[in-house]
């Protein structure tokens, strides 16, 4: 380090970096994306391998033999489902305890912040019901969770016939050392979240549910079942958790092993896995494949019953069985013998699964990407903000040398500070402001404008965040009356902008990279490019485009594209106002964390560039 | 004399435990073994088996000279007892959890584990080093990990374990209690167990003590008890006793049979033939109390017996294996029953407790214990010890017990903190339940971050607590049986019973698994490699540039400046 203790050398160095600046930061973004885009390109991604030796050696011969009895135990509970008109308490309770489980309720309620309209729900009552088979010589200490969850309509009845099926062949085994939870929830994630806060006593989103009779100790792992058909074509792997969280890679590793064993076809987002890697449509299959894992990571929320779990350090995946036209299908014996194996193999654990790696993106599911791999993609981002700090410090470090009494030097300061803090303090009241008010000002818009809750809820914040674009002419009127033109204010809060922007986007990747990498590619270029010297106009054009709220509606349209549904411009904006309904009521059921993240500093984050546009 | 204890079931209602008159002119043997297995089918459907040999004998350990002749105590533990000075002691092996719910209790309880608890003699006075010693024997003899009992998971608990046998210690500085959940119970400790046996496993109830079938139990404990005991009323006379038991539950499910039907070869895979030859009593209890609702049995017996257990007035048929006439023809007794319905409620357990972690994160957390008192209308009190190993630093602060939604304020807490890596915390509290209800305790921990060679093998696995153990007495249903000295089935007379209105129940709760915050040490070459690269680049430049001072070099001057400096310098005027 000796580059920095040489002062000629320093200057060298600072000046080649603040001489060509603009160049290296197009050079770092353009690598960045580039980085990225090849993180799919087959060559650069690894194998997945079993790490875990518990599960890698050993041999499991599974033998589940009663798929037929399942479908018609599936059926039976179809119809007491529709007899009843909603979750058959009483017939599950007893088939389970006939299964010789020890079997348990759980009731639960609650009211969601303003009606779901995807859902149709607002008021949420219902029952858990979930039976542990015991370990025989176990001590409870360890549990292994199988789940179904109870929907409305036709769906998902096969999974918890399979489940019931499994339950019965499961307790005639003897070689189980944890217990094993298999558990119907109804209302999908809120009954799991209700069982979950119940099973680990805690109370993170204020829902109310009546405490556990029964436990088996602590989780090790789960995969929850949803199943929708007699037979499947593949079967898909769901992993992305609240909060971008991933279960550890062993459990996919464990879920294609098992797929290879039995000769069943698995899919990871729905897209199979091709063998031309070295042709175009093959590499653009694996970028599809992981462009979806970003995008769902990225949106924080739980896609299957699974994603709650993982809040607890409890490794789960959800399983889905797709049945489209192909000819080859899969029966419900052959998914047994699957989930058999699996659980025969997570029975089989000394330690929870923690030998493979947590962060990944997955082009392919034989294939995955590591987290040393995809974090110089952001690595490359985040030095562009590095870069334009260290050059805004160098030029307000080279004094304009025009004061020379100390006095106007303190006036000066002072100025600099009130005119920084202003924009800041108000960007962020703002933040609040989106944070707080839709929700709490729903009655009044329905009173007032002739809308539902739900588009009251998300109209509100649109206009909040509308409104924040009016903040720098209101913001100025403080501080205009200042004699001392201020030539350093903007830069000083640029820089603080520039920094802010690094911490927030570097905290953000480390936790999910996906969410960090969709705002770094958006945000970066508007704050290496923001001075208030640039065209106004078009220059506001441009941030508007990269703006958090037009990053949402693009990755709408991106990710209906990739999901090979692409929308008209009407849905789109439908679906738009949906997914923002949907971001606020996951943040206020689940705890899910993007909602905050936006409107309380990425946002406000975002209007300080806004403000510096139009700095006068 | 001993198979008195039957009487014909014709002629005796209504009274209770069968009795035995020992006439004063015959002179006591010296030492006497009884062995006596007793099978309950449980409401569940599955059978709980429950053996019972136990050796009296008249002598006493503590004497000058050494006893050095033994017939039918085991001479290992003999040693034991003189050379440690043991008043008392209690050790268990379970593999599995007592599921109280639906098994009822049992007639001796264990925790999952190995349990140890020990009185010692006034005249020790070196406890905490003769335990250590003791724990080391003991490991050796029953072929366990005991010699990781040391002080960080040993307790000396001041309420909960009283001694079982005669003497009214008080002073608990004598007595250590130490449980090891994570042992696992194996061949290996049941054969010791089976070689301290008069008979060994060649003749009596022990040869069903095979260990391929009674390891495909539900629930397995086996354990060896040793105290002293009065031989009369009077109590003038005492003599030691050794009771070696062997609790098991057997899963019908499991061997997967349609038909409900079990016997003794489907269990054990073998039938009875003959006594111990050394055993004074041998006999075979069936619990029939549901009979014949439930199930038949066959070969039937007209013996039947009455005694009162866990508060409860239940029948057994009786078969008395010293008597020719139980084996049959055939010289063989393979018992069989078979069930006929599946109803019948079981009478619920009139406590029963649970407990568990709360919270999620590797940084805090709260222990829940649940007690239920199922009791219509009494309350009554429990003595509920908890042992938390020091890693899980307790909030004690934060300790609450509630029942019915109120503060239920414990008379009685005795609490000593733990000293990291030396002892663990011991919370005892004395808590009133009311009748009807749950109590619960809670409390807070922090889990420590423990110096990397302390983790075990595999951390990730996560760390034991040990159970609670809640003691307490009772309220009883019918009239429990207070003479300590008539002869009574060995089941129904492990704990003495002092009143007639209520009995004693211990339960243990279920362990727990904790995860505790675990580096990943499958890297260590990474963090290595990273720290050094910190504190070499990062640290290193950094401290260079905060001490050095830094100074404008001047330009080199020239030589002839140099010789003309040195010249001033020799003059006394300053250099140029």
């Amino acid at each position: 380090m000796g580059l920095l203790s040489d002062p000629n050398r320093r200057r060298a160095l600072i000046s080649m970096l603040t001489r060509l600046n603009a160049p290296i930061c197009v050079v770092c973004y353009f690598a960045g994306v580039a980085w990225f885009m090849g993180l799919a390109f087959e060559p650069f991604t690894l194998r997945t391998y079993m790490s875990e030796n518990a599960m890698g050696s050993t041999m499991v011969e599974e033998r589940f033999p009663a798929g037929e009895r399942a479908l018609a135990t599936g059926r039976e509970f179809a119809a007491h489902k529709k007899k009843v008109g909603g979750m058959p308490v009483d017939w599950l309770v007893k088939n389970m305890q006939d299964r010789g489980l020890e079997v348990f309720t759980q009731s639960f309620s609650r009211t969601l912040p303003f009606p779901d309209e995807n859902k149709e729900r607002y008021i949420v009552k219902g029952t858990n019901v979930y039976g542990i088979l015991r370990a025989p010589r176990a001590p409870r200490t360890e549990a292994l969770v199988l789940s179904a969850p109870c929907s409305p309509g036709d769906s998902n009845n096969q999974a918890v016939g399979l489940l019931l099926g499994l339950a019965q062949y499961f307790r005639n085994q003897i070689y189980w050392a944890k217990d094993i939870i298999f558990l119907v929830n109804e209302h999908d994630l809120i009954g799991m979240q209700a069982w979950l806060e119940g099973y680990h006593h805690t109370n993170t989103t204020g829902m109310s549910w009546s405490p556990l009779q029964g436990r088996g100790g602590s989780i090790q792992a789960a995969l929850s079942l949803e199943l929708s058909s007699d037979v499947i074509t593949s079967l898909d792997l769901v992993l992305e958790g609240l909060n971008g969280q991933l279960p550890n890679l062993d459990l996919a590793n464990l879920f294609y092993a098992f797929c290879q064993k039995i000769g069943v076809l698995c899919t990871i987002q729905g897209k199979l896995q091709r063998n031309d890697w070295d042709s175009v449509s093959g590499y653009s299959h694996a970028v599809q494949t992981m462009m979806l894992m970003v995008m769902k990571q990225a949106s924080g929320r739980p896609w299957g019953d699974h994603g709650l779990f993982l809040r607890y350090h409890i490794e789960a995946a959800t399983i889905k069985g797709v049945n489209s036209f192909r000819q080859y299908k899969t029966d419900a014996t052959t998914i047994g013998r699957l989930l058999e194996g699996m659980y025969r193999k997570l029975n089989n654990l000394l330690e929870r699964l923690h030998q493979s790696y947590f962060f990944y993106l997955m082009p392919s599911l034989s294939h995955f990407v590591s987290i040393g791999y995809y974090m110089p993609a952001f690595g490359l981002l985040a030095v562009i903000l590095l870069l334009r700090a260290l050059d805004l410090w160098v030029q307000l470090n080279t004094p304009p040398s025009t004061t020379e009494d100390g006095v106007a030097d303190i006036d000066q300061v002072r100025h600099t500070l009130l005119s920084v803090l202003t924009p800041l303090v108000i960007s962020h009241l703002t933040g609040v402001a989106l944070y707080a008010l839709p929700i709490r000002f729903q009655e009044t818009a329905v009173e007032h404008f002739p809308v539902s809750e739900t588009e009251a809820v998300v109209l509100t914040a649109i206009a909040i965040y509308t409104a924040g674009l009016a903040l720098p002419h209101n913001t100025h009127r403080y501080y205009i009356m200042s004699a001392v033109p201020d030539v350093r204010g903007w830069r000083v809060l640029k820089l603080i902008a520039v920094l802010y922007l690094a911490v927030l986007l570097g905290c953000t990747a480390l936790i999910n990279f996906s969410l960090g990498f969709i705002l770094a590619l958006t945000l970066v270029p508007l704050a290496a490019f923001v001075t208030p010297h640039v065209p106004k106009v078009l220059s506001a054009f441009i941030l508007v485009i990269l703006s958090p709220a037009c990053t949402l509606l693009f990755s709408v349209f991106f990710f209906q594209e990739l999901q090979e549904m692409p929308v008209s411009f009407q849905d789109g904006w439908l679906l738009y106002l949906s997914v923002i309904s949907q971001g606020i009521l996951d943040h206020s059921l689940y705890g899910s964390l993007v909602y905050p993240l936006i409107a309380l500093l990425v946002y406000p984050c975002w209007l300080l560039f806004w403000n510096i546009l139009f700095w006068k | 004399i001993l198979s008195a204890t039957v009487d014909a079931a014709a002629d005796t209602q209504g009274t209770s435990a069968p009795e035995t008159v020992v006439p004063s002119s015959v002179p006591q043997p010296k030492d006497d073994f009884q062995e006596e297995l007793v099978i309950r089918p449980l409401h569940s459907g599955d059978i709980y088996a429950s053996f019972q040999f136990r050796t009296l004998w008249d002598t006493d350990f503590m004497r000058e000279n050494k006893v050095s002749h033994y017939r039918l105590f085991p001479k290992s533990l003999g040693q034991v007892i003189s050379k440690f000075s043991v008043r008392e002691l209690h050790i268990s092996f379970t593999q599995g959890y007592w599921r109280t719910m639906q098994w009822g209790q049992p007639f001796i309880p264990s925790p999952p584990g190995a349990e140890l608890w020990v009185w010692f003699q006034d005249s020790v006075t070196d406890v905490d080093a003769t335990w250590k010693e003791l724990t080391n024997v003991l490991s050796g003899i029953f072929c366990a990990s005991l010699n990781f009992i040391d002080s960080t998971n040993t307790v000396q608990p001041s309420a909960s374990f009283k001694p079982l046998g005669i003497g009214n210690v008080t002073d608990h500085s004598f007595l250590r209690y130490a449980t090891l959940p994570r042992e696992i119970v194996c061949t290996e400790n049941l054969t010791p167990w089976k070689k301290l046996l008069p008979c060994g496993s060649k003749a009596g109830l022990a040869v069903l003590l095979k260990s391929e079938k009674l390891f495909h139990s539900s629930f397995h404990s086996q354990a060896v008890h040793i105290r002293s005991v009065c031989q009369d009323w009077q109590c003038k006379t005492t003599s030691w006793e050794l009771r070696q038991t062997v609790n098991s539950v057997f899963d019908l499910h499991n061997s997967g049979q349609a038909k409900r039907e079990w016997s003794l070869f489907k269990m054990f895979s073998r039938t009875l033939t003959e006594a111990c030859p050394l055993a004074s009593s041998s006999k075979l209890y069936i619990d029939i109390t549901d009979n014949p609702q439930q199930f038949e049995l066959s070969p039937a017996t007209s013996l039947l017996s009455q005694a009162v257990v866990l508060g409860d007035r239940r029948t057994f048929s009786v078969y008395d294996l010293t008597q020719e006439t139980t084996f049959g023809s055939v010289r063989s007794l393979n018992l069989l029953i078979r069930w006929k319905s599946n109803e019948g409620e079981m009478l619920r357990p009139l406590l029963h407790a649970e407990r568990y972690v709360a919270g999620y994160g590797l940084q805090t957390g709260e222990i829940h214990t649940l007690m239920y008192n199922n009791h219509p209308y009494r309350s009554f009190p429990v003595l509920l010890l908890d042992s938390v190993p020091w890693y899980l630093r307790l909030y004690i602060h934060t300790l609450s017990v509630t029942s019915k939604g109120k503060d239920n304020k414990p008379s009685y807490i005795h609490y000593e903190p733990s000293k990291d890596r030396v002892k663990p915390h011991l919370l005892e509290m004395l808590i009133q339940l009311p009748p009807n209800s749950v109590t619960e305790v809670t409390v807070q921990f922090e889990r420590a971050l423990l110096k990397w060679t302390e983790y075990p093998p595999d951390p990730n696995h996560g760390f034991y607590v040990g159970s609670s153990v809640i003691s307490s007495l009772v309220p009883s249903t019918v009239a429990m049986d207070t003479n300590s000295t008539r002869e009574r089935p060995l089941f129904s007379s492990f704990f003495p019973c002092k009143e007639e209105s209520s009995y004693f129940v211990r339960i243990y709760t279920e362990p727990l698994l904790v995860n505790l915050p675990t580096p990943d040490f499958s890297m260590p070459y990474n963090v290595i490699c990273l720290t050094c690269t910190v504190v070499a680049v990062g640290y290193g430049s950094l401290y260079n540039l905060l001490t050095r001072s830094f100074q404008i070099e001047e330009p080199n001057p020239g030589l002839a400046k140099r010789i003309a400096n040195v010249i001033r310098k020799m003059r006394g005027v300053p250099p140029l």
